[in-house]
């Protein structure tokens, strides 16, 4: 059952040297429970598509054209109250920075308690006993003491689970994840990740998972996007898009990534730097550093789809061309 | 803390220390005072009997031993000029001026954080640009510029307000002060103003610049996340955090309103200690200006000591154990 339905979303920042289109018509569904990994490098929109659902695009940007649909309702037309009423109760959001995400000046409980308070009285009694139970629920020992303290005393894991539990208290609908593991520890991640997956299929909530980190993404998503310059260039499930890129840029991405089974060849690059939002190559903005590129590709390609829905944003996709590539 | 408090304590005894060995020696080198108390004509006797009265002529540290002698007894001499204790001089002068600068303080802050949170929040805005140019002008014009053009408006034209003087002063509760009767206010009203002025502008833009730099970060971003109404996103996540830098200036400012509020007492002919000091350093009258210094300096002591323990309060990452100064 589809949860949220976006429909060529494009959140553009009007500023004084320019429009930088971050997000230039973007589509995806999600269901309910499942999760979707978006993929890309940074300044690719992938945060900023995560903000526009959460309507929390500040000035000067904002969302140009497009639907968002959350169970049936545009949020990109709704009133201020009601979106905010949505925030934090049944769309929930975790940042990537943990040492950032928490006000240093505030207690634990005081943060906790006023998000329970943002949607509905809690009488002291209650209010602390759920804190305790989430903060149980995500691994902090001795929820109780640990309510009293201050996000310095916490470690940066402990300040992400803070922050995941808060994200949890109210059982949301869709949580948006932007990049939450990035800052930790590989150990920390590991568990993070473990206990992350284990919540959102209990509570059968779905998650839009933002990361620059393909390896993370496979171990966890059901889905993947791959954005690159505001636009999703592929999408699929997890196996097809990891195993089977099609866009020469997901092959890109997934070849300078290490791994194990390469050791001792050098790791391939993806020559040059991601375009500027500000001053787009025409047609597709992949084209200057592409190994792919023909006189085709100066016309912005459509979205095409491979076998089941594997979608794909290329003139020249790579069908099994990467099975070959690696085999060889 | 109380260690804390403690070496606090013991620092400022040695500033006040080295605070009087300077004045003595500054005072000694300008000038002598005989010189300006002692009418031209005096014979020569006459001379040497007010150099003796006054103790000028033992030599300068032993000057200094006696003063120190009679300051443990709580004695900080007697005004050359005034023939009165010194001490008592300034600490009567001392309630007028405190009235003026809690009034100015507490303007600065009432006005100044409202104004600089909406410039800060609302930079585009046209209201937020005009609060910004305003307060251009409320530290760039003259102080003593301000305080005649106050006159001129509410006193001279409009004649809402009188142009000078302290006004009756109302009792409440055995404390005498300007705050416990009508005229004592609106004779407090247009100092208060003119001091409050550069302060109002100084709170202006160092809160819109706090609110700049909170605003987008991401613990904010995630307040909003939660759900909460702007209110308390604004109200208690940035306002708490802004407060950390607000609170160590407007207490520095504090202690400037009070120890250099000499422009404005002047210009409204107002009883406070800044005209006094003035006064006395034209007469080089020694004790009253050390008198007044050592006020000075247990007053900034005592504020300085006020920040650190509500930095303490509001920083929880601030521990006041662990700091050396």
């Amino acid at each position: 059952m589809t949860l949220l339905s976006i429909e060529n979303l494009k959140t553009h920042f009007f500023t004084k040297a320019g429009v930088v289109k971050s997000v230039d018509g973007v589509s995806f569904d999600l269901d309910r429970g499942e999760i979707l990994g978006i993929v890309g490098e940074s300044g690719s929109g992938k945060s900023v598509t995560g903000f526009s659902i959460m309507g929390l695009v500040d000035a000067p940007g904002r969302i140009a054209e497009g639907s968002i649909r959350f169970d049936g309702q545009n949020l990109v037309d709704l009133p201020e109250p009601q979106m905010r009423d949505l925030r934090g109760r049944r769309i929930a959001m975790i940042f990537q920075d943990p040492m950032m995400t928490l006000n240093p000046v505030l207690r634990v409980d005081t943060q906790m308690i006023e998000a329970l308070r943002a949607h509905g009285r809690w009488s002291d009694d209650d209010a602390r006993q759920r804190c305790r139970d989430v903060l149980g629920q995500v691994g902090i020992p001795s929820p109780e003491e640990r309510l009293k303290s201050y996000p310095h005393q916490f470690s940066g894991g402990m300040r992400q689970r803070v922050a995941i539990a808060i994200a949890l208290l109210h059982q949301p609908d869709l949580i948006i994840a932007d990049e939450p593991t990035t800052a930790l520890d590989v150990t920390i991640q590991a568990q993070i990740l473990f206990e992350i997956q284990k919540l959102v299929a209990e509570n059968n909530t779905a998650m839009i998972w933002v990361t620059h980190d393909l390896a993370v993404v496979a171990g966890l998503a059901n889905r993947v996007a791959v954005m690159y310059a505001g636009r999703i260039v592929e999408m699929g499930t997890t196996d097809e898009v990891v195993n089977r890129p099609a866009h020469p840029y997901t092959a890109g991405l997934i070849g300078s990534a290490p791994s194990r089974n390469a050791r001792g060849t050098r790791l391939t690059q993806i020559r040059g730097m991601a375009p500027l939002p500000m001053n787009l190559p025409t047609g597709c903005a992949f084209q200057p550093r592409c190994d792919h590129a023909t006189g085709a590709c100066a016309v912005s390609p459509d979205a095409s789809t491979l076998e089941g829905d594997h979608l794909v944003r290329c003139h020249h996709p790579l069908v099994g061309a990467f099975d070959r590539g690696t085999a060889a | 803390m109380t260690v804390f408090i403690i070496r606090r304590l013991l620092q400022s005894v040695l500033v006040v220390a080295v605070m009087t060995l300077l004045v003595f020696a500054g005072v000694y080198a300008i000038g002598n005072p005989v010189e300006i108390l002692i009418s031209q004509d005096a014979t020569e006797a006459e001379r040497a009997a007010a150099i003796a009265r006054l103790g000028l002529d033992k030599s300068l540290p032993e000057q200094y031993l006696a003063f120190l002698g009679n300051l443990v007894k709580g004695d900080l001499g007697t005004s050359f000029v005034f023939g009165e204790p010194a001490l008592q001089l300034v600490l009567q002068r001392f309630p007028a001026t405190m009235e003026l600068a809690i009034c100015a303080m507490m303007m600065s802050i009432f006005i100044g954080v409202p104004l600089g949170l909406y410039a800060g929040l609302r930079p585009e805005s046209i209201a937020g640009r005009t609060i910004m140019t305003g307060s251009i002008f409320g530290f760039s014009l003259p102080n003593f510029w301000q305080g005649l053009m106050l006159i001129m408006l509410f006193a001279v034209i409009l004649q809402w307000l009188p142009a000078g003087g302290r006004g009756v002063r109302g009792e409440f509760l055995g404390i005498e002060s300007s705050f416990f009767s009508w005229d004592g206010i609106s004779h407090l009203i247009l100092p208060a103003i003119n001091l409050a002025l550069f302060k109002t502008s100084l709170v202006i833009r160092l809160t819109r610049a706090s609110v700049r730099e909170t605003i987008n970060l991401d613990y904010v971003k995630f307040a909003r996340a939660k759900g909460l109404r702007p209110r308390r996103v604004i109200g208690l996540h940035v306002l708490k955090n802004i407060m950390i830098p607000l609170v160590t200036i407007i207490g520095l400012e504090f202690g400037s309103v009070i120890a250099f509020a000499v422009v404005t007492e002047t210009v409204f002919a107002w009883p406070g200690m800044g005209k006094l000091i003035i006064d006395s350093i034209f007469q080089l009258d020694r004790p009253v200006i050390v008198a007044y210094l050592i006020v000075i300096v247990c007053l900034f002591i005592t504020i300085n000591l006020v920040v650190d323990i509500l930095y303490a309060i509001l920083d929880p990452r601030v521990r006041l154990a662990d700091q050396k100064a």
